[in-house]
């Protein structure tokens, strides 16, 4: 366990290390928070109510976005590319002779990652969105502790997810098309380009059922005081753990069959 | 094959710490061909070796670009399965229990690094005493060691991307001795480093060897490193074994000449001596070449009983040039 430890804290300090490139980062969530903000308050005042929010929680809903977006990878940018190099060039290899699991190696470079955005490129924006915009903020500490699990819960399911998409690379030559892929489908289907209770029929029971909704609008929802109370919260809550547990699972899985592959033929 | 199976854990019989016993790694390379039609092929990567290294010696494995050092070394470590053959390292199967063996190997791989490339040098030793749960007196006892010898004492607060290959490389070898392993593999460690460099690593790998404690298979281009760290050498060619002895025998087998270079007292038409050739003549010196393995003592009575001598010197090969001619003559095979 210390080991994993370590290497949490590790990726936490390596993300650390990158003041600037922070900084630029919560400037630019602040510029597309405010864009997205006032393209929401326009939609909201044509039909009020969409999907479920009024325009406060609406605003806030976009806010979390911003917060969200690196920390759960909303956009990918987490450690997959990282992994995918690695597997190109063969130094997946190293990995595998170390005396520790691959999947919670990067598991916990992830949660480290995460760990260290959550701070750096969420508190900042959602403060700056508090100085601009009424926010509809959670009506006692339980929500927010409830929040915080759910957003811990959201980096595991991404983490799953990501982890998975970067393996192909050991079928693959060049795994970016697929992670490029795997970004698109995570920006819809986690609400980030639209609350996913605004989508109607089929596509909107889809959207909610699927793994990406655990990285954003789940989180949101426990936020907004959306997920109808304490059975509702741990509702949401398990639903993000069993994805957690399926897509780790699955991920455990093709890792099997990418070490074997790679012990065997040599890569 | 033939020989008896290992059965004890402690590392088979005799002091054998590595055991190759008819080894072979066989990849299958695909070769587009058309549009669907792939083309399958095999790369005899290591075609049936059979070594064994004793405990606390040092041995050379080279051999030319692509001859299967690396993938000797990979299934040494249990990263790669052999295609046939028994491995056994410290009494252990390496691809069967990978994870076992890795708490009592050390490797380094000249071309790739394990070390946390964002963080400061001490973090990753932080993280190999964790991952091979070393004791901390042992482990502040070991990271000392090699701080001092390899000098990284300035090092320990760099980042690794700041690191140059030099110094990047001397603590990717200390990382692999943090845990006191009992072989060490090292896959060309010296590749692309400075003069400078390359002797700081030639001198702590002779300390470790002067200790006595860890196995050393040492993969190298450079065969300075050979000369001065290795009693003995193993040269792979094309998958399979053509030299397992010591530096000498390895001329033997690369039917080596030595070279008898003598001063006359006058110029003289090329000398005719048994058992030499004469290669050169350049006023009253004359160059004679002889068989490495044949003594140079006959021929110098010889050559000084029939002309006038003033002067000589013996010229041994230069092991690059026997490497070469080795080389040479299994491709010409
Ligand atoms: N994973 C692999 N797949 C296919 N061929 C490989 C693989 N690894 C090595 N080879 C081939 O096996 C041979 C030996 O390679 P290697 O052990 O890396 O040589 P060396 O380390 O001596 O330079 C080469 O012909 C190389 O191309
Ligand atoms: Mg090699």
């Amino acid at each position: 366990m210390g080991v994993y430890r370590a290497v949490l804290a590790g990726g936490f300090r390596r993300y650390a290390t990158y003041r600037v490139a922070t900084l630029a980062g919560v400037f630019t969530n602040a510029v597309f928070g405010m864009i997205m903000a006032y393209t929401y308050i326009a939609l909201w005042r044509v039909r009020p109510h969409l999907g479920g929010y009024d325009e406060t929680q609406a605003v806030t809903f976009v806010w979390l976005g911003q917060a969200l977006l690196t920390t759960t990878a909303l956009m990918g940018g987490g450690c997959e590319t990282e992994l995918i190099n690695r597997i190109r060039t063969g130094d997946v290899a190293i990995d595998l002779y170390r005396p520790v699991d691959l999947q919670g190696w990067w598991l916990a470079t992830d949660l480290g990652r995460a760990a260290f955005q959550v701070v750096g490129r969420g508190v900042l924006p959602m403060a700056v969105a508090a100085l601009l915009f009424p926010l509809a903020w959670p009506s006692s500490p339980l929500v927010w502790l409830a929040f915080l699990v759910a957003v811990a819960l959201g980096v595991v399911v991404s983490f799953a997810v990501r982890y998975l998409v970067a393996l192909v690379a050991f079928w693959l030559l060049d795994g970016a098309g697929v992670v490029i892929l795997s970004n698109l489908v995570a920006l819809f289907f986690s609400g980030m380009v639209l609350p996913l209770t605004v989508f109607p029929g089929a596509l909107g029971t889809a959207a909610r059922v699927l793994p990406w909704s655990a990285l954003l609008q789940v989180p949101a929802d426990v936020f907004l005081g959306r997920a109808g109370g304490a059975a509702g919260v741990l509702g949401r809550l398990a639903f993000q753990a069993a994805w957690a547990a399926v897509l780790l699972g699955a991920g455990r899985l093709m890792q099997s069959v990418a070490t074997r592959k790679v012990v065997v033929q040599g890569g | 094959m033939g020989r008896t199976e290992v059965r004890d854990g402690t590392g088979g019989t005799g002091d054998a710490v590595i055991r190759l016993d008819g080894v072979c790694k066989v990849f299958d390379v695909y070769r587009r061909t058309g549009l669907l039609r792939r083309e399958r092929r095999e790369v005899r990567a290591v075609d049936g070796i059979s070594f064994e290294v004793a405990r606390g010696e040092t041995v050379g494995y080279i051999g030319p670009n692509g001859a299967g050092k690396s993938t000797t070394i990979k299934m040494l470590t249990g990263i790669l399965v052999p295609s046939g053959g028994s491995v056994r390292v410290a009494g252990i199967d390496p691809s069967r229990e990978r994870t076992r063996l890795a708490r009592r190997i050390g490797v380094v791989f000249g071309q790739r690094t394990t070390l946390w490339w964002d963080l400061p040098l001490r973090d990753s030793y932080d993280l190999v005493r964790r991952m091979y749960r070393v004791e901390p007196a042992r482990f502040r006892a070991n990271l000392d060691r090699c701080v001092d010898l390899l000098d990284l004492g300035p090092l320990l607060e760099v980042p690794v991307r700041q690191l140059s290959l030099g110094q990047r490389m001397r603590g990717d070898i200390a990382a692999a001795l943090l845990h006191d392993p009992e072989v060490l593999y090292l896959d060309e460690p010296t590749i692309g480093l400075d003069v400078i460099s390359k002797a700081k690593v030639r001198q702590f790998l002779a300390e470790v060897k002067a200790a006595g404690a860890t196995t050393v298979l040492l993969t190298t281009h450079d065969l300075t490193d050979i000369e001065q760290l290795c009693e003995r050498v193993m040269v792979i060619d094309h998958g399979r074994l053509v030299h397992d002895g010591d530096l000498a025998g390895l001329h033997a087998v690369g039917a080596s000449e030595r070279v008898l270079v003598v001063d006359f007292a006058r110029e003289l038409p090329a000398v005719d001596v048994p058992g030499a050739r004469t290669v050169r003549v350049e006023g009253p010196r004359q160059w004679l070449s002889f068989p490495a393995s044949a003594s140079a003592a006959p021929l110098v009575a010889e050559v000084a009983a029939r002309y006038p001598l003033v002067d000589l010197s013996v010229r041994e090969p230069a092991i690059e040039e026997v490497i070469a001619r080795l080389y040479g003559d299994r491709a010409s095979l």
